[in-house]
């Protein structure tokens, strides 16, 4: 019995209700749903949605019962699915996003509930029976196999490309950094010379570089917490209205998350126009520039990357709200805890591994902002006071054609972004992760 | 029910869903501005009394971008570094997903942490080795500059979420292929490919949308041959600090949000289970 099985298998119900969760905000998912005359699968998802919320409706008396019934016996699932070739996309597809969500948005639900030592004895003898179930059903899948040279010439291609385009340029940056390396030595004209850490001590000893360190760090916190403050509370909000206020909701943010970058800060910059903008005119402002003082230029920016980075942190807590086994709130709930107590005590903790990673990847992408600082402020502002680090490398080195600096100030960067990946690998580990 | 929802008292409920309307519409304001503002007539986008709506909706500031600048041809230039940049990093990916995830080999784990590591390496640091690169090879001002280092760039986060697509297929079905003769590439193309399209589909927006909006290797290494040009910089002739063609700038926004915004929609439920499975897995 491979530990991956074991470790994906559990949340199976509660797999069935994400996929339900999801369901519901989904436009195209009734078409797709019905469409599929072999949809045995998309079937089986469907219904342990079903029992699972009716599970949760009725006070939990049937146990888990009802949803490890509905799931297909092993193997027909996959009997279906290639009969029905890729043209049927209805049911190819409930194998793997069924699939996908047990193991997964489920999964930390179980970790943490196991953690709190909170979910009532219903869930967790459901679970038991869930686990023996699957070390019967499981006992004649083979483990993973080792194939010999198979992977790697599966892998090659990845490590090829990954190679040449990622790791080179890695090491490439490092070495440039150390050299003199200006027009002169890229046209040729005189030779490279090792400066050892002559760019690093000059970037060091520069007042700019400090007081950009300070405001990418500043700006990225800032872009951070207010991304998660948005997106998590809306995320709750989802939870508490019907279908239509939050399908509404879902297309808006969707819309907002798939907006590219560069027309986003156009129209952020547009909406807010001192002369043509209507925010202006709602507030009542005049003729006010935002883009023209630090604070309000760094808000504006702030603004845009909110709007467009929440989205994935609150579809990603909603997903795992809604993966939270019923039993549990409702436990808290007959309990006397208050909504906010419920949020801190149970729902919290049970959705620390994804609130995690939406922080992680949070600081990351709010860390590297370019081109929306690019877009909005011209550049990096009046006199490079809106400057964040990737703007004034990107500056130093192909408007001032001082690349070796610029190379060190990357280097920097990378730096920075590995501590934080080590934060992060460390954090999963310690919930026990496994790759 | 959800006994979160179910608790919550009528009056309650109705507040929590006006206001979940109203963030809804603020929210979408902003993409309803940039399409109402490409369809105003030039007069009223340039008023100092802007209306949200119009009354005379005209294709005057379509018929401007797409009569200037190429912007036919930076749109097609755009669709093609975003077409190949999703097929390649989709196969190169699913390969690598299948061998992380169905076999056991030595390095298996440290290289499934290097693929988590490549994902936070910042892409614009890599600029500046990444145009000597491009340089060397001869590939400054061509689409492959652009091709390439995305595919680089899409693939750790691809395969990292397609782990759990190709997981999801039961190992009992490989069995079953093998015991009936399969050759483990048929096995590959024919049984799992197949299955896990759905999740590749997913798994392509986040490449089609990195190579779609980038913005910084287009401007380093697009430098003299604006033929090459791709959408975001094309935008930007239209947008100059001190004197924006908004007209121009939000019609054209709003050619390129579109297609990115149709991808978005028809594999938006993949989409939510897949970056489960990248989020947690």
């Amino acid at each position: 019995m491979s530990r991956v099985n074991d470790h994906a298998e559990p949340a199976d119900t509660e797999g069935g209700r994400v996929a339900g969760a999801s369901a519901e905000f989904d436009p195209v998912e009734a078409g797709g749903a019905s469409a599929g005359a072999g949809a045995a699968g998309s079937d089986a998802v469907g219904t342990g949605a079903r029992a699972s919320e009716t599970r949760a409706g009725t006070g939990a008396a049937a146990g888990a019962a009802p949803a490890p019934a509905a799931r297909p016996p092993h193997g027909s699932r996959p009997a279906h699915a290639p009969a029905s070739g890729p043209g049927n996309v209805a049911a190819a597809e409930a194998a793997p996003a069924g699939g996908v969500r047990e193991g997964s948005v489920a999964a930390p639900a179980r970790q943490g509930g196991g953690s709190t030592g909170r979910p009532p004895g219903k869930e967790a003898r459901g679970r038991r029976s869930g686990r023996a179930r699957v070390r019967r059903g499981a006992s004649g899948a083979s483990p993973l196999v080792s194939g010999g040279w198979t992977p790697w010439l599966y892998l090659a291609p990845a490590l090829v490309v990954l190679g040449g385009l990622l790791v080179y340029p890695i090491y490439q940056l490092g070495l440039i950094s150390f050299f003199q390396y200006t027009q002169a030595q890229v046209s040729g004209g005189e030779p490279t010379t090792f400066e050892g850490f002559g760019n690093y001590a000059e970037l060091f000893g520069d007042p700019q570089f400090w007081q950009v360190l300070l405001a990418t760090v500043l700006f990225a916190t800032a872009c951070v917490v207010s991304t998660l403050a948005v997106g998590c509370a809306l995320a709750v909000l989802l939870t508490r209205v019907r279908a239509l206020p939050r399908l509404a909701l879902m297309l808006a943010a969707l819309g907002a998350w798939a907006t590219p970058a560069v027309t986003g800060s156009t129209v952020w910059l547009f909406l807010f126009d001192p002369d043509f903008g209507p925010v202006n005119r709602m507030l009542g402002l005049g003729d006010h520039s935002w883009t023209y003082g630090r604070l309000s230029a760094f808000f504006l920016v702030l603004l845009e990357v909110v709007w467009c980075s929440f989205p994935f942190v609150m579809v990603t807590v909603y997903a795992g709200i809604r993966a939270v086994p019923g039993e549990v709130l409702e436990a808290a709930s007959l309990d006397g805890a208050s909504q906010w107590r419920i949020w801190r005590s149970v729902l919290a903790p049970m959705l620390r591994p994804i609130l995690v990673v939406v922080t992680i990847q949070s600081i990351i992408w709010d860390f590297k902002v370019f081109t929306q600082i690019y877009v909005m402020t011209n550049g990096g502002g009046i006199a490079g006071q809106n400057l964040v680090l990737n703007v004034y490398a990107y500056q130093q080195a192909f408007a001032s054609s001082q690349y070796g600096l610029g190379s060190a100030i990357g280097v920097v960067m990378l730096l920075i972004l590995l501590a934080v990946t080590l934060v992060y690998l460390r954090l999963l580990r310690r919930q026990g992760e496994e790759l | 029910m959800n006994p979160l929802r179910a608790r919550v008292r009528r009056p309650g409920r109705l507040a929590a869903e006006a206001s979940a309307l109203l963030i809804a519409v603020v929210v979408a304001f902003p993409l309803y501005w940039m399409v109402l503002s490409a369809f105003k007539p030039a007069g009223e986008i340039e008023s100092s009394e802007p209306r949200p709506w119009t009354l005379a909706p005209s294709l005057d500031s379509f018929r401007h971008v797409f009569g200037q600048q190429e912007f036919g041809r930076y749109f097609l230039n755009s669709l093609l570094v975003a077409g190949c940049v999703v097929i390649a990093s989709a196969l190169i990916a699913f390969l690598a997903a299948t061998a992380v995830t169905r076999f056991r080999f030595r390095l298996r784990t440290t290289l499934l942490i290097m693929f988590l590591v490549a994902q936070m390496v910042p892409v614009e640091a890599l600029t500046i080795p990444l145009f000597f690169l491009m340089r060397d090879a001869g590939q400054l001002n061509t689409l492959g500059s652009l091709i390439l280092p995305h595919i680089a760039f899409s693939l750790p986060f691809a395969i990292w979420m397609l782990r759990g697509f190709v997981k999801a297929v039961p190992e009992a079905l490989e069995e079953a292929a093998y015991i009936d003769g399969a050759s483990r590439a048929r096995f590959l193309w024919q049984i799992l490919f197949p299955l896990v399209l759905p999740g590749l589909v997913a798994t392509s927006v986040f490449s089609f949308i990195s190579a779609w909006n980038d913005f910084l290797f287009a401007k380093s290494f697009i430098i003299s041959d604006t033929s090459q040009s791709t959408l975001p910089m094309a935008l930007l002739v239209f947008y100059k600090p001190d004197d924006p063609d908004w007209g121009g700038v939000m019609a054209a926004s709003t050619v390129m949000t579109i297609p990115v915004l149709v991808f978005f929609v028809l594999v938006q439920r993949r989409l939510v289970s897949g970056l489960g499975g990248a989020v947690k897995d």
